[in-house]
């Protein structure tokens, strides 16, 4: 019958909703965790006049920017410059749909998990490529351009990384993923690996020391310059909710996901999400200390990272680690 | 748990027992490829090259949707990381930097009509006499549109299994090939030009009290 399209039409969005709302309630706290953090880092206060402690901070800010008129350039390529935060904001929230939260708890269990998440990671770059262009102004347009150079680079080594993570698993689902690290978590044999995916995705999501396409000393605002209300939030939200979608991929690939530290009595018992949101928000933790402790890199000393130490190095430990595996006759079925 | 995305859909098709299934994949099918050969067209015809390649996005995007819909997920995410992850966004980005004069670049439409004419016809001849003999085929003898192929082994494995020993040889020549594209593509760009400033990091690392500074006496009333 009707009904039952309806029921599953009905499933399928609240599964969607289940998703996305708490993604990006959490974007808002984490925007106020950020400055709440960097201002302890710089000995300030940091917000504190809205809500207790100034947490609604992330809320009241949102709400003036939406408020603000929206404002177009003349000389814009209107369609493209209005699609580009939407393209950023939509593929920020597509790669939740693969991740497992806890044991079953995942919207959609693909077979190809880690391969649609690296897919999705590596569109993000269209929404800032497009921006820039659309702007049809200077600062924009090279802050495009450097984010293209710089996302297609550190992909590559952020491939590598997931070969070797799944040389060690032989599946490419993400619960699989998960389940194969119940003896040992892969940050502690592949450490070095686990070090050059957390850089790869500082680079890939623009933070600092990376956050050249948005350079303010050197760019203005760069990809973003020309944006304003509704569609600067937009951006804004993208790249925080891609920066929580990528401390995901790092929990799930190194840090065993919603798997407890030790499968022991007081530990077992705390729910696999919690677990997993304890991990996120720990990465997360890193993702401000960065920010709050290294100077921005010069965009040569940032290609050279890239293809001359982290492409090199990844490939190594890619083939020491098949060589290890075979060697050992510890691969995966 | 371990249900993977084609499986999923089909079960969700099931679960809608009035309608028939199959027609909401149809439906699905025509949305996918209806979009695909729309942009595909767009790609051809928008006047502004960055639109067209923004469509040529638009259109690999929906050919992976295709191949989701024929069960290849592996395909369909390799096709989404490494043409519209990678070449495209170097293709946009060479599209972008050009300086392109576009009242130019169509002066020589006429001149190449004939031609690329000659080229399309020859296409869709060669489409025709496919669908035209082949009936007899498994492909085109169904009734039914083609299914997603639900397998026990994930498809990732399966093609690992046929590329690594039926077609090993192939696979090493396709390497060798891109192997030497990749050389001739670096000795063409490759040139040394003068006065270009490097960094050395290992010769700034390994620098100390001793090498940076020197002490000299300078004379009274003289510079150095």
């Amino acid at each position: 019958m009707t009904y039952d399209i309806l029921i599953t039409g009905l499933i399928i969005i609240a599964q969607i909703l289940a998703v996305v709302v708490p993604v990006l309630i959490s974007v808002a706290f984490l925007v106020y965790a950020e400055r709440k953090v960097l201002a302890l880092i710089q000995l300030r206060r940091g917000p504190n006049i809205v809500g207790p402690f100034g947490i609604l901070q992330s809320f009241a800010d949102a709400l003036k920017l939406i408020t603000k008129e929206n404002i177009i350039p003349s000389g814009s390529n209107k369609i493209v410059f209005i699609l580009a935060p939407i393209i950023t904001m939509v593929l920020s929230l597509a790669g939740w749909a693969v991740i497992p939260f806890a044991p079953g708890w995942v919207v959609s269990d693909i077979n190809v998990g880690i391969m649609y998440l690296f897919a999705v990671s590596s569109l993000g770059v269209y929404g800032i490529i497009m921006a820039g262009w659309a702007s049809n102004s200077q600062y924009p347009f090279l802050g495009a351009l450097r984010s293209a150079a710089q996302m297609v680079s550190y992909e590559v080594s952020i491939g590598f990384v997931i070969i070797t993570v799944l040389l060690c698993v032989g599946s490419l689902n993400l619960s699989k993923i998960v389940l194969a690290q119940q003896t040992v978590w892969f940050a502690i044999p592949l450490l070095p690996m686990f070090i050059i995916f957390f850089i790869s995705a500082l680079a890939e999501t623009n933070r600092l020391p990376f956050d050249l396409p948005e350079d303010e000393s050197t760019l203005v605002a760069g990809f973003f310059t020309e944006y304003s209300s509704a569609s600067f939030v937009l951006f804004f939200l993208g790249e925080y909710a891609s920066m929580i979608l990528m401390s995901s991929m790092t929990v799930i690939l190194f840090l065993g996901g919603w798997l407890p530290p030790f499968d022991v009595y007081p530990l077992n018992v705390v729910p696999g999400v919690i677990w997993f949101t304890v991990k996120v928000i720990f990465i997360l933790f890193l993702f401000i200390w960065v920010r709050g402790t290294f100077p921005r890199y010069r965009y040569d000393q940032l290609m050279r990272l890239g293809w001359k130490v982290f492409l090199p190095f990844s490939l190594f430990w890619v083939v020491a680690t098949s060589g290890f595996l075979v060697y050992f006759d510890m691969l995966p079925n | 748990m371990e249900i993977d995305g084609s499986k999923k859909l089909l079960k969700i098709f099931i679960s809608i027992e009035n309608i028939d299934r199959m027609v909401l994949y149809s439906l699905t099918f025509y949305l996918f490829s209806s979009v695909a050969v729309l942009s595909a067209l767009m790609v051809i015809s928008a006047k502004n090259p960055v639109h067209s390649v923004l469509f040529l996005i638009l259109s690999f995007v929906n050919a992976s949707g295709l191949f989701v819909l024929l069960g290849a997920e592996f395909l369909a995410m390799i096709l989404v990381v490494v043409y519209v992850g990678a070449v495209a966004v170097l293709f946009l980005f060479v599209v972008m930097m050009l300086d392109i004069n576009f009242v130019k670049l169509r002066e020589g439409f006429l001149q190449y009509l004939p031609f690329g004419a000659l080229l399309g016809i020859v296409l869709v001849i060669e489409l025709g006499i496919l669908f035209l003999t082949d009936r007899s085929s498994n492909i085109y003898n169904n009734q039914t549109p083609l299914q997603p192929i639900v397998n026990e082994v994930e498809n990732t494995k399966m093609i690992g299994q046929i590329l690594y020993t039926e077609y090993f040889y192939l696979f090493q020549i396709c390497g060798i090939i891109l192997l030497v594209a990749m050389i001739g593509s670096i000795t063409l760009t490759l040139r040394d030009k003068g006065g270009v400033k490097r960094q050395n990091i290992d010769s700034q690392n390994t620098v100390d009290a001793s090498t940076a500074i020197e002490k000299k006496k300078v004379k009274i009333g003289e510079g150095i």
